[in-house]
C-alpha cells in the first residue's frame, strides 16, 4: 500500500525516497550488527536444524528483520509440507 | 528548585548542537527560567562565540574541575539575560581532562540554584560524549534531514538506550521546505519514522541563524524569525506545554494532498 502511494506520488524516484529506503537498510544493519551475509548463513543453518524434526520446503523459507519502533524482530516464515504433499512426494511409511 | 539537566547530542558534527543549545538557553531565560549552559566540547569550544560571550572568559570547565577556581567564578553572566550563565569549555586541553564523575558532581552543585542545566555535547561517541550524558535527566538528539546525520543520530540513540539514559527526544534541524516539496529532502515524518523516538522540535533552515551567530546574538532573541520561533516552541515543550508543530514540509500539489488523504500522518 505504502509503496503504491509512493509510486503514485512519484516519490520513489525522487532522491528523498531513495534516502529513506537506503536508510532503512543501513539502520537495520547498524542496530543488529547483522550483515546480509550473516543473515543468509543463519537461514541455511536454521533450515538444517528444523529439517531434522519436520519436513519443510527450504526454498519457501523467508527470514526477515521487521521493525517495531526501535525494536527489531527477526521473523521466520517456514511453511511446513502438508501430509498429502509428503505422500505424493517420496517415501510412504 | 532543582534543575533538570538536558544534554544536547547528535553524533555527527555540524548539525546544529551548539546553535540549539544557545537558542534553547536564550528561549528558556527569556521565559524567566534560571539557566546555566555548559560547553562540554573541550578543545573545540564554540558555545561562547555563538552566545557572544567570548570576550568575558576568565576561567573554564577544566579550571573548576581541577580546583583552580570556584564554580561561581567560571560562570559567565549574560548581561542581556540576568538569569543566563555559561560555563565555557577549556580550549587548550583535551576531553580526558574531565571525567563523567566530574560532570555529575558539577551538575549536582548547580542543581539547587537553577531551573535548567543545558550541556552542549561534542560530536562523536567517545569520552566527551560520555562526559556530556553522564549527568543528564533528559537528552535532545539533533539531526538534519540527511542520510549521514540520521544514521549517526540512530547510533547515538542506541548508545543512550544502552546507558539507560533518557528519554531521548528528537530535534530535526535545517528543514528546507522547498527541497521537501520537490521530493529531494526527507520529510520530518520520514526522519521521525526512521528514528522512532519522541519528536520535540522541527527547525527550518533559516539564513538568519548564520547572521545572528555572526553577531553573537542567538536567533531566539528575535521571535520574528522562523527558526527563532521554532526554538521558543521547543523551550515551551520542554516545560510540558502542548505546542503544535510549524507546518514546514507539507506538499501542496494534488498528489501530495491525495497522499495525505489516503495515508494520514504520512508525508
Amino acid at each position: 500500500m505504502t509503496a503504491w502511494i509512493d509510486w503514485l506520488t512519484g516519490r520513489k524516484d525522487k532522491s528523498a525516497g531513495q534516502a529513506k529506503e537506503r536508510l532503512k537498510l543501513v539502520l537495520v544493519n547498524d542496530r543488529t550488527d547483522l550483515t546480509q551475509d550473516a543473515l543468509s548463513r543463519l537461514k541455511d543453518e536454521l533450515i538444517q536444524v528444523i529439517s531434522r524434526y519436520i519436513e519443510i520446503d527450504p526454498s519457501a523459507v523467508q527470514i526477515t528483520i521487521a521493525q517495531d519502533g526501535r525494536q527489531q524482530r527477526l521473523m521466520a516464515d517456514i511453511p511446513m509440507l502438508s501430509t498429502r504433499k509428503r505422500k505424493a512426494g517420496k517415501l510412504e511409511k | 528548585m532543582a534543575a533538570k539537566v538536558v544534554t544536547i547530542a547528535s553524533g555527527k558534527g555540524g548539525v546544529g548542537k551548539t546553535t540549539t543549545t544557545a537558542n534553547l538557553a536564550v528561549a528558556l531565560a527569556a521565559d524567566g527560567h534560571k539557566v546555566v549552559c555548559i560547553d562540554a566540547d573541550i578543545g573545540l569550544r564554540n558555545l561562547d562565540v555563538v552566545l557572544g560571550l567570548e570576550n568575558r572568559i576568565v576561567y573554564d570547565l577544566v579550571d573548576v574541575v581541577e580546583g583552580r577556581c570556584r564554580l561561581r567564578q567560571a560562570m559567565i553572566k549574560d548581561k542581556r539575560f540576568p538569569e543566563l550563565h555559561l560555563i565555557p569549555a577549556a580550549q587548550t586541553r583535551d576531553k580526558n581532562s574531565v571525567s563523567p564523575g566530574d560532570m555529575i558532581r558539577l551538575c549536582d552543585e548547580l542543581r539547587p540554584d537553577h531551573d535548567w542545566i543545558l550541556i552542549d555535547s561534542p560530536a562523536g561517541i567517545e569520552r566527551g560524549f560520555r562526559n556530556a550524558i553522564a549527568p543528564a535527566d533528559m537528552l535532545l538528539v539533533v539531526t538534519n534531514p540527511e542520510v549521514s546525520a540520521v544514521r549517526d543520530a540512530d547510533r547515538i540513540i542506541g548508545l543512550i538506550e544502552a546507558e539507560e539514559k533518557g528519554p531521548a527526544r528528537l530535534i530535526i534541524n535545517r528543514m528546507n521546505p522547498t527541497l521537501v516539496k520537490r521530493g529531494d529532502m526527507l520529510t520530518s515524518a520520514d526522519v521521525h519514522e526512521l528514528l522512532a523516538i519522541e519528536l520535540i522540535g522541527i527547525v527550518p533552515e533559516d539564513e538568519s541563524v548564520i547572521i545572528s551567530s555572526n553577531r553573537g546574538q542567538p536567533v531566539a532573541m528575535n521571535g520574528n524569525k522562523r527558526a527563532g520561533a521554532a526554538f521558543h516552541n521547543i523551550a515551551r515543550r520542554l516545560n510540558g506545554e502542548e505546542v503544535p508543530f510549524l507546518q514546514l514540509d507539507s506538499r501542496d500539489g494534488l498528489m501530495g494532498r491525495i497522499s495525505r488523504l489516503i495515508r494520514p500522518g504520512g508525508s
